[in-house]
């Protein structure tokens, strides 16, 4: 099994399938029993285990901060152990702090004194203090509420778009699997690797009935959420400049089987009309359109449009660039990216 | 006319018997304080080298406290009378019995410390790359103090009782007047050292206590949900 530089790899299964066993052997926490680790091309064998985990962040479930020490000597614990000096050190911290969003009031607090989101910070922090090129994550939000825990996940996932480390991420949840992960190993009891692809892959082409039933049921549903809106074509759906007719616009709406239309002023949207509302000999522009309540960017996730559809009136997705329309989505537009 | 009478009339505290010993009570005090300090020091070493010793080999843990414990249920009258004939009426006396009565206080709250660390603080601690003496010193330690230091009261205010135990060997500090008062009969001394050896184990503990909250400013820090 190989895990690309660079990258996130997500470790997925049920207990006893033998993922943070596979995370605590890459910094020798736990030692293989027969077979060979490399990490940037060198055998942890031969390696001193200490050095080694100085050059690895770790970050637990349970954050393990030491309770004896402030925020900042936390975050300074490797470097301590580095020897570095006091003022890179200090620096390092500042940097730290200010990348895993903490306040620098908190810098002198003691670990009881945060919230188990803040503490996770901290931990993050922690395990990025030396800059390692690998670090291992062990469940590190499962023990932080759903809405922290979504937060702290878009977190990461921004903080490694900058940073570009090599990330093994345990999980036991196959929704953050898909969500952080540029690979996902999907594992079964007993340590036997089920399936190792990308996310997409995985959901698309499950290899086998296990990885079948532990994606679950809404398979589909997940697929979407791998995809953007802006790596789909738009349409340009029901919709007239604001200087057509009530003729045209009855024109548009029979070509797209829908009884309202969308008014466009300028590459804005004015509003749309139900075709009961039309007013014969009034140019659209004149008319009191409604506005579109639910807005869709390129940067949502195609599940975030369906969920936009599924909740409007008018059964689109309506997506802007900015104060721009950019067009929409409709139902069978999202389903043909899921069934080619 | 019997004795009694005499002593019924006396007051209980004479002052001018105080005022000429001032000299012998700051000596015994003083004493006291040492004989208790040499104690518990030597007691700590010999616990910390036991408790390392059943931390790292578990097995050892039983077998240690049972022995520490044994010699803690021996009356203390009895030890010293049975240490007199091989190392005499001597300072080495009293110190071998008083250090044997702060093992097993000692190496229970050592030991128990270290166990009350967090396994996670010890696995995070392990993860980024401590050994395992550093591991020790720098973590175990410092989060086991406020445990650890509980111990201390406890065997240092013992001590300081036990030491008064030792006048009967020649040593033990205040415990002298208290010997000196029940010998003659007479109040004053043994009000001295009784007292005096009190206010010795209220002042100890309550510097170990402010030492402890001075050292572990964390362990009060308020908890957040």
């Amino acid at each position: 099994m190989e895990m690309s530089a660079g990258q996130v790899t997500a470790l997925v299964g049920p207990s006893g399938c033998g993922k943070t066993t596979i995370l605590k052997m890459i910094n020798r926490i736990i030692e293989p029993t027969s077979g060979r680790i490399e990490v940037g091309g060198r055998d942890i064998q031969g390696m001193d285990p200490h050095a080694l985990r100085r050059g690895i962040g770790y970050v637990i479930q349970q954050v393990g901060l030491f309770p004896h020490r402030t925020v900042a000597e936390n975050i300074a614990t490797v470097p301590k152990l580095l020897g570095w000096d006091r003022r890179r050190t200090r620096k390092r911290v500042d940097e730290l702090v200010e990348m895993v969003g903490l306040e620098s009031e908190m810098y002198d607090r003691y670990p009881a004194e945060l919230s188990g989101g803040q503490q996770q910070r901290v931990g993050v922090a922690r395990a990025l203090a030396a800059d390692p090129p690998v670090l291992l994550m062990d469940e590190p939000f499962a023990a932080v509420d759903p809405i922290v825990r979504v937060r702290l996940q878009e977190e990461l996932r921004s903080l490694q778009a900058q940073l570009q480390k090599t990330i093994v991420f345990v999980t036991h949840d196959i929704d953050e699997a898909i969500k952080l992960g540029d690979q996902v190993a999907i594992l079964d009891v007993g340590g036997a690797l089920r399936q190792y692809a990308s996310p997409e892959e995985v959901l698309r082409e499950p290899a086998n009935a296990f990885v079948e039933e532990f994606l679950g049921q809404e398979r589909g549903l997940r697929r979407l959420s791998l995809i953007a809106v802006r790596d789909v074509s738009l349409e340009d759906g029901p919709t007239v400049s604001s200087d057509a007719g009530s003729a045209e616009a009855k024109e548009v709406m029979a070509r797209e089987g829908v009884n309202w239309v969308a008014i466009v002023r300028d590459g804005k949207l004015q509003g749309w009309v139900w075709e009961s509302e039309l007013e014969p000999g009034r140019k659209m522009g004149d008319l009191a359109g409604r506005p579109f309540l639910v807005r869709v960017t390129a940067d949502n996730t195609l599940r975030e449009a369906l969920d936009a559809i599924v909740t409007s009136h008018n059964q689109v997705a309506v997506v802007y660039d900015g104060e721009r329309y950019a067009g929409m989505l409709t139902l069978n537009r999202i389903s043909e990216n899921l069934v080619p | 006319m019997p004795q009694r009478t005499f002593l019924a009339t006396e007051p209980l505290i004479r002052w001018g018997w105080i005022w000429d010993h001032l000299d012998e009570i700051r000596t015994q005090t003083v004493e006291h304080f040492i004989l208790t300090g040499i104690a518990v020091g030597i007691g700590f070493a010999i616990a910390m080298g036991l408790s390392i010793v059943a931390l790292r080999f578990r097995r050892t843990y039983g077998p240690v406290t049972w022995v520490t414990g044994v010699l803690y249920t021996i009356p203390s009258l009895a030890l010293f009378a049975f240490l007199v004939p091989y190392t005499g009426l001597s300072t080495l006396t009293a110190e071998i019995g008083l250090v044997s009565y702060t093992l097993l206080i000692l190496v229970r709250n050592i030991v128990a410390g270290i166990d009350g660390v967090s396994p996670a603080v010890r696995e995070a601690a392990v993860g980024m790359g401590y050994s395992r003496a550093r591991l020790f010193v720098e973590i175990e330690l410092p989060l086991a103090l406020p445990v650890i230091v509980a111990g201390l009261r406890i065997a240092t205010v013992t001590v300081v009782g036990l030491v008064t135990v030792t006048s009967i060997i020649g040593q033990g500090g205040l415990g002298l007047f208290i010997l000196d008062g029940l010998r003659r009969d007479f109040y004053t001394p043994l009000i001295v050292g009784s007292v005096l050896s009190v206010a010795l184990a209220v002042v100890i503990d309550v510097t170990l206590a402010g030492l402890e909250r001075l050292l572990s400013p964390w362990s009060r820090a308020r908890t957040v949900s």
